[in-house]
């Protein structure tokens, strides 16, 4: 496979298609936005916890197919987590798509792991974590 | 612009060979350069005269009696005399060099601006300004107390010159102003542009950095009190530009940097100013850059503005008429006076992902806000994928485009 279908593997394709959790969070407890000023992509990202959990996640932006799908395949990954299992996630995540992460941490990623091509590609590693930055401020800031 | 009938006809199979770079391969394929607004590639005679200088003729500038001082002192000063005839500025006096188009905006800002403006004075720029023509005037304008104004732009990528007519108030003081956008490839009429703020008293500068690599540009015919433009745009090494200005405002116009080089006399108290050009060139200056910079403007000469313009005018007419026989593609700036720069939306697909699948295919283009994100505002989009040419691309790289951009619809159906 070369670099760039290894890059939009299918599932990416789909998730920029038919994007899930792609709404506002009138309810959220938690929001950020993520913005890079490089490429004028920007993400919202709505969270409500239930004690220290994330009982509910969303996100709405506008963004290349890996930012928009790397944000989609998150908030499934992170829903149900606690906010440290979501950090776990995260810093794994990013070892993946810089190119720091062993096949057997790779597993434990589930679908997260069709962002490995991203490695090859460093300038879109800034798209593949814009969702992930903005969760994490979301979680760390103030309440919405 | 229109080349006489007579001009002799590009010979491109024959010039792509003074550009070693063209026959790189990248990912696979040879490369298809259509990035050419960002940076154009450099000729064989601009990459021999940096490194010939560097191997055999190296020594700092305007210090030395020695040998090699005299020489590169000499070159160097040569090469504003050619850059003065290149843009018909009236002596090599009134060229200042900078590092580009952006220090030579920043140098008119903090040295003529800063002391000029007054509080509620206007600084009138257009909506297709690239930051480097925006930024320096905002912060001026936050040091002064002026405002800056823009012309509104139209759908199709125009300046609105009615409302143009309109902002040139009693309170501006300043016409700051792009040749040729670099995000839509619309020219404007800037000479007509410059003699209306003429007729008002307002200074005017013009940002040449897209225009000097496509059209002749003659300062004097433009009346422009400033021109500013860069080398690495056309042709010649990074890190180089230059500034023109009208001789009696640089001559009024303070230092803005101090150091080697821009001093008449120095004591532990006090400095007197040299004259311009050396007062705006402070500490030992690009000198292999800029004699890069006089072999690009003598090989641009040497193929010719008129075989230039009438080969790009055709690459851009074709380009265009391709890409609107495609489906779900849409051209972002339609102006009806053009530089080869095509800006494009594919329907669904951010410009970043098509420019990853087009870099597969071994082909360069820029995708993004082009550094002029009140024109990405003003249209209503985030983002452009834009091609664009120079001389030296063909119409099978069109074509290669064209198929890239067929794969992009396929991949992201």
């Amino acid at each position: 496979m070369s670099g760039m279908s290894e890059l939009y593997q299918n599932v990416i394709l789909e998730h920029n298609r038919s994007p899930r959790n792609y709404r506002a969070m009138p309810d959220a407890s938690h929001t950020a936005q993520g913005d890079n000023p490089l490429c004028g992509d920007q993400v919202t990202v709505w969270v409500r916890l239930a004690g220290d959990r994330i009982d509910d996640v969303s996100f709405q932006g506008a963004g290349c197919a890996i930012s928009k799908a790397s944000a989609s395949l998150m908030t499934g990954a992170v829903k149900g987590k606690t906010r440290a299992e979501a950090d776990v996630l995260f810093e794994r995540f990013h070892r993946l798509i810089t190119g720091g992460l062993a096949a057997d941490e790779r597993e434990t990623l589930g679908k997260l792991a069709v962002f490995s091509g991203v490695s090859e590609f460093p300038v879109r590693v800034k798209c593949a974590s814009l969702a992930w930055h903005a969760l994490k401020s979301a979680l760390n800031g103030r309440s919405a | 612009m229109t080349a006489p009938a007579a001009a002799p006809p590009l010979d491109v199979d024959r010039v792509r060979q003074d550009f070693p770079i063209l026959s790189e391969r990248v990912r696979g394929k040879p490369l298809v350069y259509l990035d050419n607004a960002a940076t154009s590639q450099k000729p064989r005679a601009v990459i021999d005269a940096v490194s010939r200088f560097y191997a055999t003729e190296n020594a700092n500038v305007h210090r030395g009696v020695h040998y090699l001082s005299e020489r590169a002192t000499v070159a160097y000063d040569e090469v504003r005399a050619r850059v003065a005839r290149f843009l018909n500025a009236p002596s090599p006096e009134t060229i200042v060099f900078t590092r580009g188009t952006t220090e030579a905006i920043n140098l008119v800002a903090q040295s003529w601006a800063r002391g000029t403006l007054r509080p509620g004075d206007e600084i009138l720029v257009t909506g297709m300004e690239h930051h480097s023509n925006l930024v320096p005037w905002q912060l001026v304008a936050a040091q002064t107390g002026a405002v800056v104004r823009a012309v509104p732009i139209t759908d199709a990528g125009e300046l609105d010159l009615r409302a143009f007519d309109g902002l040139l108030t009693d309170r501006t003081r300043l016409l700051a102003a792009v040749h040729v956008s670099n995000a839509l490839g619309t020219i404007n009429p800037v000479r007509w542009m410059v003699s209306r703020a003429h007729e008002r008293g307002i200074v005017t500068l013009i940002d040449g950095a897209q225009s000097v690599p496509h059209l002749p540009v003659d300062v004097q015919a433009i009346g422009c009190d400033f021109f500013a433009f860069s080398g690495h745009k056309v042709f010649g090494p990074t890190g180089v530009g230059a500034l023109y200005g009208r001789a009696e405002l640089l001559e009024g116009m303070p230092p803005w940097q101090g150091g080697g080089d821009m001093i008449e006399s120095v004591t532990l108290e006090h400095s007197t100013w040299a004259r311009p050009p050396a007062r705006f060139e402070a500490g030992t200056p690009m000198i292999a850059e800029v004699i890069g910079l006089g072999a690009a403007l003598d090989y641009v000469e040497t193929i010719g503005h008129a075989p230039i313009g009438t080969w790009e005018e055709e690459l851009l007419a074709y380009a265009t008429e391709r890409f609107r026989g495609l489906d779900g593609v849409r051209l972002v700036g339609t102006a009806r006076e053009k530089a080869s720069v095509l800006s494009f939306l594919v329907e669904g697909v951010h410009p970043h992902d098509v420019g990853a699948v087009l870099d597969d295919d071994g082909i360069a283009i820029r995708a993004g806000h082009h550094c002029a994100q009140p024109v990405m505002r003003r249209l209503g989009i985030p983002a452009t994928a834009r091609a664009s040419f120079a001389f030296y691309n063909t119409r099978d790289e069109v074509d290669a485009l064209v198929r890239g951009v067929e794969r992009v619809r396929r991949v992201f159906a």
